[in-house]
């Protein structure tokens, strides 16, 4: 177990970063807002704790991911009280605008080597570190199911105006979620840079919120831990299947987008709830048969 | 100056092209098709085979793949939106299907002709310089804004006199009126992803030929820009989205040249966010979406 769990370290540090990426957009989807600005918020995060752990030696690691993890959280808050009153596809193109902003002032800021970015950031973040992060952020959103919040959340996702009129603040609900993931993105962000030594703007491109959000719907999104066996499914999957493309003369690239892309439509299409889904539905099928 | 507004048009006129398909499927489905960027990539793929591999004239070549790009369309309709139809949330689900096709498009040009740049052959276009008053352009820039042109106007006339264009009209204003009328409302959508896809492949072709580099991710930077330039002109609207396009390519070069090239994407994510904020239905907003 220990040998596996050596041999696949950074497979495993990537499933939990990835599982919190996936998360922060399951924040939002959770009130029913299609938010695409996790990238930014996530380089906002990474170049926070990178550069405290360049320019404030000595403050712990700990300090240095809840800045990371705060300071997208406070931009997100600007951010969303004009974007938030857009609906649907419309948020969803601003989100992408602002993500796409914050990468190019990244690129364009002197003070980060601009596209270059950080590089030989000392490795802090520990496999467990990322645990922790993950159940950490586990437990804030499984303790909103079934609460009060976690009703109106429901309540805004099924139907917005109708939740209004019940008395529910929408516009603080959909405020707290986009700050929650915000918070999520950034955090990952601080944890992904103190592991993989380095932050460039590169790598926080629209394509990977995309990423994040095929990995939240097919793991699931209504329910919190879908995210996370998502990201886990479509992070693991393609190295157990890279044997088997390069055995049909695929190059591992487009082989490996390929798969996410026809997984992504088989759950859209067939099923709609996705992974988390499928027992439910498998049970349902075999007693219809019997 | 005269110089600059040129190159803002002549880059305008394929943004406006991209675009104007782009924004004809959200006025019929209210869906965003992320998969358009795919098929212009895919549609400069073909031009670049039928050219390069096949030895076509670019004249019989600009054609087939324009055809070829509307095919694409017709498929990705059928696999990643017809299914969804009636969904309640038939929009979202249908943004990340159209991503997932979009994904699988680009998967299948990165296997077919790798990551790298490809490039027309040298003799593809005669390499000829045209004056328009003091500034210069290549007869290629000058066709290029010609057929782009044409191609808008022959949608517009197509929309607006044709019993096809009354029905994509009819299917846009609402789908259950149509059908009720006898309207066959699964062809007018095909029928529409049809001309925008064709359009959006006439839009990569010309890109291709214009900047001579295509690759599978091409697509994706034009994407955002036709995001831009759909909210700036207005969710479905057709003329805002030519209109729009040419404001973005005029907008874009006289940044580049004034500010300077880093700022180039700033400047239409800028205007976006702008748009979205102040005036999120566009310069022409949803009145006109239902005449278009």
């Amino acid at each position: 177990m220990t040998d596996l769990l050596l041999a696949y370290q950074s497979l495993f540090a990537f499933v939990g970063i990835n599982a919190l990426l996936a998360l922060s957009v399951y924040a939002t989807l959770a009130c029913g807002q299609l938010s695409l600005a996790n990238a930014g918020f996530m380089a906002i995060g990474a170049y926070t704790g990178a550069l405290l752990t360049f320019h404030a030696k000595g403050l712990p690691f700990v300090a240095v991911l809840a800045a990371a993890a705060l300071a997208p959280a406070i931009v997100a808050v600007p951010l969303g009280l004009p974007v938030l009153r857009l609906r649907g596809v419309f948020l969803a193109i601003a989100t992408v605008g602002f993500g796409e902003v914050v990468r190019l002032f990244f690129v364009n800021w002197d003070f980060t080597n601009g596209a270059l970015g950080l590089v030989a950031i000392p490795q802090r973040t520990r496999l467990w570190t990322i645990v922790l992060a993950l159940a950490v952020a586990l437990y804030v959103l499984g303790r909103l199911r079934g609460s009060r919040t976690g009703y109106a959340l429901e309540a805004i996702r099924e139907d917005e105006t109708a939740a209004r009129t019940m008395g529910i603040y929408t516009t603080g609900h959909k405020m707290a979620m986009l700050v929650l993931g915000a918070a999520l993105a950034g955090l990952a962000g601080g944890l992904e840079a103190h592991f993989t030594f380095m932050v460039a703007p590169g790598g926080y491109r629209f394509e990977r919120v995309v990423d994040w959000l095929v990995q939240a719907v097919v793991g699931g999104t209504t329910v919190f831990y879908g995210p996370v066996i998502g990201a886990a499914f479509l992070t693991v999957l393609p190295e157990i299947l890279r044997e088997a493309g390069a055995r049909l003369g695929l190059a591992p690239g487009p082989f490996r987008m390929f798969l996410n892309g026809a997984i992504l439509l088989a759950v859209i299409l067939y099923l709609p709830n996705g992974l988390v889904s499928l027992p439910a539905r498998l049970r349902r099928r075999a007693r219809g048969a019997a | 100056m005269g110089q600059q507004l040129l190159n803002g048009i002549f880059l305008g006129s394929i943004y406006a092209l991209f675009a104007v398909g782009y924004t004809l499927v959200f006025g019929v489905l209210d869906i965003l098709n992320l998969a358009h960027q795919a098929v212009f990539m895919l549609a400069a793929f073909v031009a670049l085979a039928l050219v390069a591999d096949a030895h076509l004239s670019f004249w019989v070549a600009l054609p087939l793949a324009v055809v070829a790009g509307g095919l694409i369309g017709v498929l990705l309709e059928r696999i990643a939106f017809r299914p969804l139809r009636g969904r309640a949330d038939s929009n979202i689900s249908g943004l990340i299907s159209s991503l997932a096709m979009a994904t699988v498009f680009e998967a299948i040009a990165l296997q077919f002709f790798g990551p790298d740049i490809s490039r027309f052959p040298q003799d593809t276009f005669p390499d000829r310089v045209i004056r328009i008053g003091d500034a210069t352009a290549s007869l290629l820039q000058v066709l290029i804004v010609g057929i782009a042109v044409v191609l808008m106007a022959v949608l517009t006339l197509l929309l607006a006199r044709t019993r096809l264009g009354r029905q994509i009209r009819a299917v846009a204003e609402s789908p259950r009126a149509a059908r009720i009328l006898g309207v066959n409302v699964d062809r007018a959508i095909a029928m529409a992803f049809f001309l925008s896809s064709a359009l959006g492949g006439a839009a990569g072709v010309l890109f291709g030929l214009a900047f001579n580099s295509i690759s599978p991710d091409v697509g994706r930077g034009v994407e955002l820009k036709g995001l831009a330039v759909i909210i700036l002109g207005g969710m479905g609207s057709i003329p805002g989205a030519v209109i729009a396009g040419f404001a973005l390519g005029i907008i874009e070069v006289f940044t580049v040249a004034q500010i300077g090239s880093s700022f180039r994407d700033v400047v239409s994510f800028a205007v976006l966010f702008l748009v979205l904020i102040a005036r999120p239905r566009g310069l022409l907003g949803r009145a006109a979406a239902r005449e278009a």
